[in-house]
């Protein structure tokens, strides 16, 4: 497991930290690395995998919030591990900088330095733990603004929507002091979801999976137990079952193909009573990770339908309809679909008092786009779309040569992305909380927040 | 090492040329240097910020060195954090200089502060100049033996640098036995992981020219050393767990109870979050299981579900390192995977080093009973927008139906693709169909219709293009106007730019002339005389030749160029078996993700662990050895679970009872796909014969007949041998391979039906008959058996599965043999063997 050089690129390639640890790669390798990632296939479509070799090197890349992490070796290690380190590392820097992205990365540079000297030494890991680093980090984290967070940063999926939030909070750095000069005592459990459902063209579910993470950032002092309780129906593993067997998953209980857990989770309780007790370690982590393929209401039902109208232009409709209870607010939804190639002009009807909703037609990928977005600050009428709603576009297309084939297998399919705050479709809940108590009078925040994305939601026509 | 210049092709407005501020920074530090007023930490903090950050983008400050030293006397700890850093990178290429630097870190060395002792210690051993080596020694002894932790770990990396600056220095002064001792008595986990990781590469590099290195190095193979790492993993963080586990691949156990402790001690490690953990466990458990099919793949069942969790649960890079993987096992296995093709299924949003993954895992995957849904799963992203994954998806479809024997429905769909008028869809379908109709002539007619369709105008890619050539050829006499269209494409020679598309021309008009002479004859002139005047060689060649072997006689160029079809059973597999069982020995490396064993994209030197396996060439080796210490226990483990029930079987993957110890014993035996999966073992005597060892068969089934079992007397026609034997592999291998020469069914007598109930009587009657069961199972009414028989004369066998049902009072038998001639005389003697069975 040795590694060679670890560096951060910018987008543009520039080093903003450059770290060599074994001196048996020859110089330039950041430039190779970059003209080989920049200019992996001359068409430039195709995304450079996550490992490759010139001459010799491995390089091994992440892209976190558009910066390339990269190690290099020349010896035949364990894929896995690399580019596990190389989240990780990105992880513990986010922990100290607070927010991450390549301004805060070259206004603590020095700082981030220091963390690599005591995460790896001439090639191996030591440790990626926050919590044991913070006695090796002696400089100061210069904070950037959270207001200029960045909308990719996963702590910015909170902030929005109908529920206050302090968003914010999962931005401090694990090391910097609140200006007000005293910690906040809190802890955010985070169950986020990410869903991948693909509707056949007749409108049934072809796959669906959920990919959830119980993730945990805690700020408590002195370092308490907590124990999370999770559904008592809770089971794992499907038995012999098929796992696709839609048909016999209709007994109770929330049923997880499968799990992971982090390393200071202890699940001494966990057959007996579903919860997990653990002394949080410092910084942002994953307590649990969970995969489900048990049959779920998706949270959108899509129909699309597409006819030709005539020579020369055919009619788009695409419904969308919000299968979740009423108090629950979906938003950033995005519909997009790609049209026939020979589509030179779209025009969109919307539904009458549609508000926040916005068309386009790209021309260049012809791609046609729909978003159902908070309108504006100001709006508070309109936040997104409430469960239960249904919206309709409809839009004309126009083509620049006859065509005789089948205009569906032309076009499509219909993909769309949405975040869903306080909402989880698998049902897994945290029933509760529980921190050991140093006195009567210790009572810490606790925020347990849910939150469904779209990973894959497509649905093909 | 100095840091790379920065790029020239991608300057950024922000960096300075250099020089000037350099020198600034120079005359700035030299001031501060002596400086010891109120604030100057700071002000030194900002500029050797400054330097840091100059060093970063790659500009050379190594000319300010010796103010950097000078003004590293301070006891701010961020301050000479940055120094140290400073002079790690810069002491190599100033070794006169660095002597400057040794002072103060000796002195660091001995702070009071342990942090301080350990940074210093670190830098001092990261100077990397030889002739400074002496001054390591002390502090490098010393700091072995700190009283804190901190200062330890560190040592013994550096013990590790040393060896790199000289090997001999390091060895002389017997570090390494410290390191020894350290690894085996300190108190603290990563003292330990360090000394282990140390070791390792300081005894692997002097193995090549030290017995005794050599030695060390087996050492730590030892079982006892093994067990005190494996025992107190926990201990350990996530990537000293990791070291420890590529250790524990390489160790060879004792025995199949030795095999199971290890693997109950490592079952909870796939639980872990971190890929690189569960993958090392996974090698483990493949690694030590690999003479025992029934557990490995009991292994390949277990380890499906952590591997597809991490799949989804982590960033699209590490997906794509365990995919990698799963790619291997699904290529290694597909019936194993068979049921769960959905999860290879493509999501839109992925990377498309994903996808193709993906794709070439469902390819894999493709059997009877799921290739329809497959297929149409395919289709589907021949449509996709990403024009790359589009063609793959075809070319998967094509190597789908290629490896089917029922490839109607597929043919359908491929042509279909032709109807969909997009260029790169129509060309890649075209070498498809062009190989389909290699493989099945059959399908000509259907085909040919189809592509008889298709204008050779809207075809541009050069390797479609001459698959359409080539059909045009063969199939002339069912494409009315195929000699017409060649005749057009004869007429652009000029503009053919790709010379195999030429060869292809010239070949094709020689067989459309074969078959229709007088519309042909034309255009192959042409064709011949502007091949004779081609200025690609090959093209001229042919043509000449062609021009030549016509003249001499046109039925024997007939026979030459266009003999009779004759279909191609299989196409050349383009990875050997033995290159696939190097990349699987090298699970959880590199070679996984490039697909090739690492001696193709490593020097010997960087090779890590799997060096080795160097000198035994490229035979895979590990089978062998633990073969020849396994069986006899593995006969035992085997014999003492042989009713291993299938809930026991299920209960072993869930979480719940997975503390315990979940690899008691192998349960079942397949390869053979799912039929079998819910039999046990029903005799361990066939592999324990197999390895010729001299005990009595049937004593080992405890049959009580100690003499020579009384066969009654077989049917004349087939003699069957008493002592046949068939490991389960082989068995499988050859159930797989075998087409069913017969089927049957019985009807069974009620005493027959009354003695099943008892268990092994049917195994030890069937036995009495030389016919050998090699596995049972199932539960009243239904039981099966799967048996195989040996002629006496020859190694011919017979191999019949055997289902009963007790309340029908029917068996039915499939039969497959090697010598099917004789499988219906074999079948005489199995019913009468089972007609006697229950009699007195």
């Amino acid at each position: 497991m040795m590694i060679s050089q670890f560096f951060v690129l910018s987008q543009r390639g520039d080093n903003i930290v450059f770290r060599d640890y074994r001196a048996e790669v020859p110089k330039g390798s950041t430039e190779t690395f970059f003209r080989k990632v920049k200019f992996w296939k001359e068409d430039g479509n195709a995304e450079a995998p996550p490992i490759f070799n010139v001459d010799g090197v491995n390089y091994f890349h992440v892209k976190v919030v558009g910066l390339y992490f990269v190690a290099t070796t020349r010896v035949n290690v364990s894929p896995s591990l690399v580019l596990e380190l190389l989240q990780r590392i990105a992880r513990v820097i986010k922990d100290y900088l607070g927010v991450l992205n390549e301004d805060s990365f070259r206004k603590n540079f020095v700082l981030v330095y220091e963390l690599l000297d005591e995460v790896i030494d001439f090639g191996y890991v030591q440790t990626t733990s926050t919590e044991v680093l913070k006695s090796y980090v002696f400089n100061e984290p210069i904070v950037i603004a959270p207001a200029r967070l960045q909308p990719i940063d996963p702590a910015a999926i909170f902030t929005q929507g109908a529920k206050r939030m302090p968003g914010t909070a999962v931005t401090k750095s694990v090391v910097a002091n609140d200006p007000s000069g005293r910690r906040r005592e809190e802890i955010f459990v985070d169950i986020i979801e990410k869903i991948s459902v693909t509707f056949s063209s007749s409108g049934y579910i072809l796959t669906s999976e959920i990919d959830g993470t119980i993730q945990m950032k805690s700020y408590l002092s002195g370092n308490p137990e907590i124990r999370i309780a999770l559904n008592e129906d809770l089971n794992i593993g499907r038995g012999g079952r098929s796992v696709y067997d839609y048909r016999s998953s209709s007994g109770s209980g929330v049923i997880l193909d499968d799990c992971n857990f982090h390393e200071s989770v202890r699940l001494d309780s966990f057959d007996s009573d579903r919860t997990l007790s653990l002394v949080p370690p410092d910084g942002e982590f994953p307590v649990m990770n969970y995969r489900m393929t048990q049959e779920f209401k998706p949270p959108f039902h899509v129909n699309t339908l597409i006819e030709e109208a005539g020579r020369l232009k055919a009619e788009v409709i695409i419904k969308i309809r919000a299968e979740f209870p009423s108090d629950i607010i979906a938003n950033t939804i995005t519909v997009q679909m790609p049209l026939p190639n020979f589509t030179s002009r779209a025009s969109f009807e919307l539904e009458p008092g549609a508000a926040g909703q916005k068309t386009d037609f790209k021309e260049s990928n012809k791609m046609l786009e729909w978003s159902l977005k908070k309108a504006s600050v100001e709006s508070f009428a309109y936040l997104g779309i409430v469960g239960g709603a249904e919206h309709t576009l409809r839009a004309k297309l126009t083509f620049s040569q006859e065509f005789h084939g089948n205009i569906t297998k032309e076009a499509g399919p219909v993909s769309m992305t949405f975040t869903i705050p306080m909402y989880n479709v698998s049902k897994l809940q945290v029933k509760y909380l529980q921190i050991a108590k140093k006195s009567s009078s210790y009572n810490p925040y606790r925020w347990v927040r849910y939150v469904t994305q779209a990973n894959s939601y497509v649905a093909r026509i | 090492m100095p840091p790379p210049a920065a790029s020239s092709r991608y300057p950024s407005p922000s960096q300075p040329s250099g020089k000037s501020e350099v020198t600034d920074l120079k005359s700035q530090l030299r001031q501060l240097a002596g400086s010891r007023a109120p604030g100057v930490d700071d002000s030194k903090r900002d500029l050797f910020k400054k330097v840091i950050s100059y060093m970063t983008i790659g500009i050379d400050v190594s000319s300010v060195f010796g103010e950097m030293v000078m003004c590293s006397a301070t006891s701010d700890i961020v301050l000479k954090k940055m120094c140290y850093l400073y002079v790690g990178n810069y002491a190599k290429g100033n070794p006169d200089l660095s002597l400057l630097t040794i002072n103060f870190l000796q002195r660091d060395c001995k702070d009071e502060d342990p942090m301080i002792r350990g940074l210093a210690l670190r830098s001092l051993c990261s100077l990397r100049v030889p002739n400074l080596v002496e001054y390591l020694l002390g502090p490098l002894g010393s700091g072995l033996k700190d009283n804190n932790s901190y200062v330890r770990t560190i040592a013994v990396t550096g013990v590790l640098k040393l060896y790199h600056i000289s090997a001999s220095t390091c060895i002389d002064a017997e570090f390494p036995a410290t390191l020894k001792s350290l690894m085996l008595h300190d108190s603290d986990a990563q003292v330990v992981a360090n000394c282990l990781a140390a070791l390792q590469e300081i005894w692997s590099l002097e193995a090549s020219h030290s017995e005794e290195a050599c030695r060390e190095k087996e050492s730590l193979l030892s079982k006892p050393l093994i067990y005190y790492f494996l025992n107190r993993i926990k201990e350990f963080n996530e990537w000293a767990q990791c070291l420890i586990l590529e250790l524990a691949v390489k160790y060879v156990p004792s025995d199949s109870n030795d095999i199971f402790d290890i693997m109950n001690l490592l079952e909870d490690r796939l639980q872990h979050a971190n890929g690189a953990v569960v993958l090392a466990t996974v090698k483990v458990f493949l690694q030590l299981t690999l003479s025992m099919t029934d557990v490995h793949q009991q292994v390949y069942e277990r380890i499906k579900s952590p591997l597809l969790t991490l799949v989804s649960s982590g960033s699209p890079e590490q997906s794509y390192a365990i995919l990698s993987h799963l790619h291997l096992l699904v290529v290694r296995a597909p019936f194993i995977f068979a049921s769960d093709y959905k999860h290879f299924y493509c999501q839109y949003n992925e990377p498309s080093y994903v996808k193709k993954l993906k794709l070439e895992m469902l390819t894999a995957i493709a059997n009877e009973s799921n290739t329809y849904e497959i297929v149409t799963e395919l289709c589907e992203y021949a449509a996709n927008v990403d024009i790359e994954i589009a063609r793959e998806s075809i070319r998967a479809v094509g190597k789908i139906a290629l490896q089917q024997y029922d490839v109607n429905a597929i043919v359908d769909r491929l042509l279909q693709f032709l109807e969909m008028e997009k260029d790169y869809v129509t060309a890649e379908t075209l070498v498809l169909v062009k190989d389909l109709l290699r493989k099945h002539p059959q399908w000509s007619h259907d085909c040919i219709s189809v592509v008889g369709g298709i204008s050779s105008k809207n075809i541009q890619e050069p390797k479609a293009k001459a698959a359409l050539i080539w059909m045009l050829g063969e199939y002339a006499q069912d494409m009315s106007d195929a000699p017409y269209i060649l005749e057009n494409l004869i007429e652009n020679w000029e503009e053919e730019h790709s010379a195999d598309v030429r060869l292809h021309l010239l070949t094709a008009a020689m067989k459309c002339f074969f078959k229709r002479a007088p519309e042909t004859q034309k255009a192959l002139g042409i064709a011949l005389a502007a091949g004779i005047a081609d200025f690609h060689q090959d093209v001229h060649d042919r043509a000449l030749f062609y021009y030549r072997v016509l003249q001499h006689d046109v039925h024997v160029a007939e026979r030459v160029v266009s003999p009779p079809q004759q279909a191609v059973s299989a196409f050349a597999d383009t990875q050997s078996s033995e290159i696939k069982d190097r990349i699987f020995d090298e699970f959880n490396s590199l070679s996984v993700i490039y697909q090739k064993p690492s001696y193709m994209f490593t020097d010997k030197e960087h090779r890590g662990p799997f060096e080795f396996s160097e000198e035994l060439g490229s035979t895979s080796i590990t089978p062998e050895v633990s073969s020849d210490i396994v069986p006899a226990q593995q006969f035992e483990a085997n014999d003492k679970d042989l009713l291993l029930s299938t809930d026991e079987k299920d209960d072993n993957k869930g979480l719940s009872s997975n503390n315990g110890s979940a690899y008691t014993a192998p349960y079942e035996s397949s390869n053979i796909s799912s039929q079998m999966q819910e039999l046990a073992i029903s005799g361990p005597a066939a592999s324990a014969t197999t390895t010729q060892s001299s005990f009595d068969f049937d004593d080992l089934l405890g049959l009580g007949l100690s003499a020579a079992p009384a066969p009654t007397p077989s049917p004349p026609l087939l003699k069957l041998n008493p002592r046949a034997s068939l490991d389960p592999r082989a068995f499988q291998q050859k159930w797989r391979q075998l087409p069913i020469s017969l089927t049957q069914e019985y009807s069974v007598n009620p005493q027959g039906i009354a003695a099943l109930t008892v268990p092994q009587s049917l195994i030890k009657h069937m036995q009495s008959h030389s016919i050998h069961c090699i596995a049972s199972g199932g539960q009243s009414p239904n039981f099966k058996f799967f048996f195989f028989a040996q002629k006496e004369a020859e190694p011919s066998d017979y191999l019949t599965e055997c289902i009963i049902n007790s309340s029908s009072a029917k068996a039915q038998i499939k039969v497959k043999a090697d010598d099917q001639s004789t499988s219906q005389a074999f079948a005489t003697v199995f019913e009468t063997a089972l007609s006697k069975f229950g009699m007195p």
